[in-house]
């Protein structure tokens, strides 16, 4: 069988299309790539969809968390305590068995106990939490000559957070907010390994990774190929949040012997 | 435990939860917790002393021992700790057995590698197929110490190389005014002053190493994850004496309660020390000591 039947076959193994079957006998490398590959598919969905709904989430928590009322900012912070000081891979498991329970009486609940919802929902939940913080510490350190000079411009509240804090905001949180984003992206992996079920082996990279290393014994072929395609999305993560920085930061003069070292995330250095 | 527990069934609601929580198993949880505790007391220093040695080799002048140390960060950092907890425990496990046959068995013929079966001799099994159940535990464990201290040593060689680059340029230099070696002003220089600009960063990882303990059920360590799912599943009276329904969203939480009080310990006493490394220092922390007292 030729490498492009493989990529045919377990292309979109991982959202259910092809092969019903996974390899079973004489894996060859090129299975363990497409396979593995077809599992970032889940990785990128989880990581992508919570990543841009956690942001709204995130700033409205960071909002929140300076109200000057404490009916809004209590919540706020013991929202942000309860996901920021437990483990993700503990949130999963209580999650998951939370819904699990819920389903019993109330049907609703059903769709959560997958991993395509209920995951999401954690991550998303996670995500928002860690942000929030990030977002909540840039919000504290936005030159409060900006918010005056706003004010004497007469600019009205909701205008003075649109076009002055918020864009300030977000160019201070921007660089730990991409080491955020990366580290959710790492996240994800845990999903199939914290009790939600992987329905009809459809998981993601690392499940797939982990079965051909189950498998063949042999740890030194799967993981290494996982390894390349999270380096791979790390790297488009790091160029996305690039892009979004420079653009944010698009009216400051850019010194240019600066820039080289200005331009490579916290993460690598 | 208690004599009283000998007929559950006959027990009113409390005395029956009482008797539930001190069964032998309950014991097995409270213990694995101990577990988690001696992880974090094992990994950190080790984690440090890793991070340390790789800090050090990504300053180095040689310029592979700087690749290997830029390199052992940016690898460990670029992918999921978990994807390097799954491959480390089956990769040392067969690294350890290889070395043993190599050395054991030095006329032993057959491959190694058969297909998908990894055969090492008898006698370089590691540990020894006959050996007590405690020596395999014992064995896992510290499998699992290695791969969290090799992990987290990367992120603590990342928050010391920029510690030691934190120091300030002056003193190194006033150091080599002195005539110290490079080896001297080193450790007499840099290494004491780096800590109160390590810390914040080295606190921030201890949070994380805190949080990545639950993942030494993935390790196949019986750790808390492995009994609040062991326990809280649901339980027939065929096989207990204490038969109930599917608790194991309770426990769950229970865990979620402990790591959330372990980590605002965690802050608490970080915080105090941090506010004792700052006394007297020439930083914003120091300075506003330093008004806050006047």
């Amino acid at each position: 069988m030729s490498c492009y039947d493989t990529f045919i076959d377990y292309g979109l193994r991982s959202i259910g299309i092809g092969e019903r079957l996974l390899p079973r006998g004489d894996f060859t490398l090129c299975q363990q790539v497409v396979l593995i590959g077809s599992g970032m598919i889940w990785n990128i969905y989880f990581g992508a969809l919570s990543l841009v709904s956690g942001f709204f989430l995130a700033t409205a928590l960071a909002l929140a968390k300076t109200a000057q009322t404490p009916w809004v900012r209590k919540p706020a912070e013991a929202f942000i305590f309860v996901f920021r000081g437990s483990p993700l891979f503990i949130q999963f498991f209580f999650a998951y068995f939370l819904f699990l329970s819920l389903k019993q009486s109330y049907p609703f609940f059903t769709p959560l106990t997958s991993a395509t919802w209920g995951a999401l929902l954690v991550l998303f939940f996670n995500t928002a939490a860690y942000s929030a913080e990030i977002f909540h510490g840039a919000l504290l350190s936005v030159p409060k000559g900006d918010i005056e000079a706003a004010s004497a411009y007469g600019f009205s509240p909701r205008l003075r957070f649109r076009r002055i804090i918020w864009p300030t905001m977000l160019r201070l949180a921007w660089p730990a907010y991409t080491n955020e984003a990366i580290f959710l992206f790492h996240a994800t992996t845990l999903v199939f390994f914290s009790g939600f079920p992987a329905t009809a082996q459809k998981g993601d990279a690392l499940y797939y990774a982990n079965y051909f290393a189950d498998k063949t014994f042999n740890p030194f072929i799967p993981y290494p190929i996982l390894a390349g395609y999270f380096i791979l999305l790390t790297l488009a993560v790091i160029g996305l949040f690039g892009a979004v920085n420079r653009h944010l930061n698009r009216h400051l003069p850019t010194a240019p012997q600066r820039r080289r070292t200005g331009m490579v995330p916290g993460f690598l250095r | 435990m208690f004599a009283s527990c000998t007929d559950p069934a006959a027990l009113g609601d409390l005395h029956w939860l009482v008797c539930y929580l001190t069964t032998a198993k309950h014991l097995s949880f409270y213990a694995s917790f101990g577990t988690v505790l001696l992880l974090l007391a094992v990994t950190a220093p080790a984690a440090l002393a890793l991070g340390f040695a790789g800090a050090v080799a990504a300053r180095s002048r040689v310029l592979l021992l700087s690749w290997l140390g830029k390199g052992y960060i940016a690898l460990v950092r670029g992918v999921p700790d978990i994807a390097f907890f799954l491959f480390f425990v089956i990769a040392l496990d067969q690294g350890v057995e290889y070395l043993r046959h190599v050395w054991l068995c030095p006329d032993w013929s057959e491959p190694i590698r058969q297909g998908s079966d990894f055969r090492v001799c008898p006698p370089a099994k590691a540990p020894l197929g006959n050996a007590p159940q405690w020596v395999h535990e014992v064995y896992g464990f510290a499998l699992a110490v290695f791969t969290f201290a090799l992990v987290f040593g990367a992120f603590a060689a990342n928050v010391l190389f920029g510690a030691m680059r934190a120091v300030p340029r002056a003193q190194m230099e006033t150091a080599e005014a002195y005539g110290m070696t490079p080896r001297q002003s080193f450790r007499r220089i840099l290494v004491p002053q780096m800590w109160v600009y390590a810390l914040p960063g080295l606190s921030n990882l201890w949070m994380v190493l805190i949080k990545a303990t639950p993942l030494l059920f993935l390790l196949g360590v019986e750790d808390i994850v492995y009994w609040a799912r062991e326990l809280g599943g649901t339980k027939t009276p065929q096989f207990t004496d204490y038969p109930h329904g599917d608790w194991r969203m309770w426990y769950f939480l229970f865990l979620l309660v402990f790591y959330l009080a372990f980590t605002r310990l965690s802050e608490i006493v970080l915080d105090r020390v941090m506010a004792r490394l700052t006394k007297g220092q020439a930083t914003l922390g120091g300075d506003a000591q330093r008004k806050a007292a006047a």
